[in-house]
């Protein structure tokens, strides 16, 4: 009972934020209008796949280091979980671009960024496919893993900001914090960001509980 | 340390010897350079100079990144594998590593140079700030090199190699190619140099987040 405080967190939270989000008060502004409540939705998801994202390129480090096969399960989850965080991310923002810009994939830096990244990840699940020998999969997936994280930081926090995007913070927008983020929505916000990462988190772990039990199995079927 | 550096210079030596003796595959990158440029140039039908800048400039880099995942990609799968095995007995995987982005990077400054050469030959070359251009291929053959080296030893483990090194490959070069698309762009309509500060040091950085990260994750890839 003492470990599973933080998933309790997690669901008081999301509740916390669904109910928060969709009721509290938020700024009139123009175009944006009610849309601005996705900002506690959507740009959490980002922020927690990033996390997620750090989290295995860690993970695959330390496989790199010690060798054991857990810690490549647990590089492989969340690599898993992050995707399924960012394509949320991007039904999300698909959603909002529809009624703020007019169409649900606007050729924007941020957007195309993020779809290159996508497809880093991709690649590295079709890597994973492509080989029989455990180790040998494991370890050569974690040198990639590694590799692709050390891409994917400037393709999203570089690339994006050396162009005009639609986005706030970006190509001279002001960031959220001068323009669209009143003081009550600020709390919300980063509430949430925590809320979406320990959910990730939580989802990762059950999964990886998964994968040790059904490797238990698999051994004990062998003998 | 000068001992290192030695067989660094014997390792670059024997790609060379090796390249050398099977100038097919040489030549044969060559040709493919020469022949994805011609045939994009018969496809638009044009005449000098009649593609807007920005389609000139799109395309030959376009050109430049198949050519670099071709040649790169040989790189590792040339070699049988019991020859590597000799290799590792007698130097360290940091050693192979830098001696084959080397090697590359001379590769691909040969092929872009030759690339660049018969493109602005056929189609015509509105570049205004050639210093520049030059500068931005020399980032752009150090950068692919360093980048698809690593790439091309991961896909060599695997079967079904050929494609996967295309699939590995072109998400991890984007980033390093958008830049080099707007450096180029840059010195194609000859702004002033201060406009692509900004980019040459993004380049020049991703550039030595791949070196290390090639030097540092190398050593882990050749022991399986």
């Amino acid at each position: 009972m003492k470990k599973n405080w933080w998933k309790a967190l997690a669901v008081l939270i999301i509740f916390f934020v669904i109910v928060a989000g969709l009721v509290g008060p938020t700024p009139r502004l123009p175009i944006l209008n009610e849309s601005i409540r996705n900002v506690y939705f959507h740009v959490p998801l980002w922020f927690s796949m990033i996390v997620l994202l750090l989290t295995s390129a860690i993970y695959s480090g330390k496989y790199l280091r010690s060798g054991k096969t857990d810690h490549d399960r647990i590089a492989v989850e969340f690599t898993n979980t992050a995707l399924v965080f960012g394509i949320l991310g991007c039904l999300t923002g698909s959603v909002w671009a529809n009624f703020t810009w007019g169409e649900p994939w606007p050729n924007d830096p941020k957007l195309n960024s993020v779809a290159v990244g996508m497809l880093l990840y991709f690649a590295y699940s079709i890597l994973r496919g492509s080989f029989d020998d455990e180790q040998r999969r494991a370890r050569i997936s974690a040198v990639y893993n590694i590799f692709a994280f050390a891409v994917f930081v400037p393709l999203i926090f570089i690339v994006p900001r050396l162009t005009d995007s639609l986005h706030p913070g970006n190509g001279g927008n002001p960031a959220f914090g001068q323009y669209n983020m009143s003081s009550q929505m600020r709390p919300i916000f980063y509430i949430g960001v925590i809320g979406f990462t320990l959910l990730g988190v939580w989802i990762t772990e059950l999964r990886i509980r998964m994968r040790r039990i059904q490797a238990v199995l698999e051994d004990q079927e062998a003998i | 340390m000068t001992q290192s550096v030695r067989q660094i210079c014997a390792l670059m030596r024997k790609e060379f010897v090796l390249e050398w003796r099977q100038r097919y595959a040489l030549n044969g990158m060559l040709l493919y350079i020469v022949g994805a440029v011609f045939v994009c140039y018969l496809s638009f039908n044009a005449r000098r100079g009649q593609l807007t800048p920005i389609v000139w400039n799109t395309l030959f880099w376009i050109i430049l990144l198949f050519t670099a995942i071709n040649a790169v990609a040989k790189s590792f799968v040339q070699e049988r594998a019991g020859r590597f095995l000799y290799y590792y007995t007698v130097a360290s995987p940091l050693q192979i590593i830098v001696s084959k982005i080397i090697y590359n990077t001379v590769l691909m400054l040969v092929l872009s140079g030759l690339g660049f050469a018969t493109y602005a030959f056929v189609l015509g070359n509105p570049v205004q700030d050639i210093a520049l251009y030059i500068g931005s291929l020399v980032l752009g053959s150090v950068g692919f090199a360093a980048s698809l080296t690593l790439i091309a030893g991961i896909a060599a483990k695997a079967e079904n190699s050929a494609t996967l090194m295309a699939v590995l490959s072109f998400p991890v070069v984007l980033p390093l190619l958008l830049m080099l698309l707007r450096v180029s762009k840059n010195a194609l309509d000859g702004l002033d140099r201060s406009v692509s500060v900004d980019e040459i040091v993004t380049i020049v950085a991703i550039d030595a987040i791949v070196l290390v990260l090639s030097g540092l994750l190398f050593p882990f890839l050749w022991r399986s």
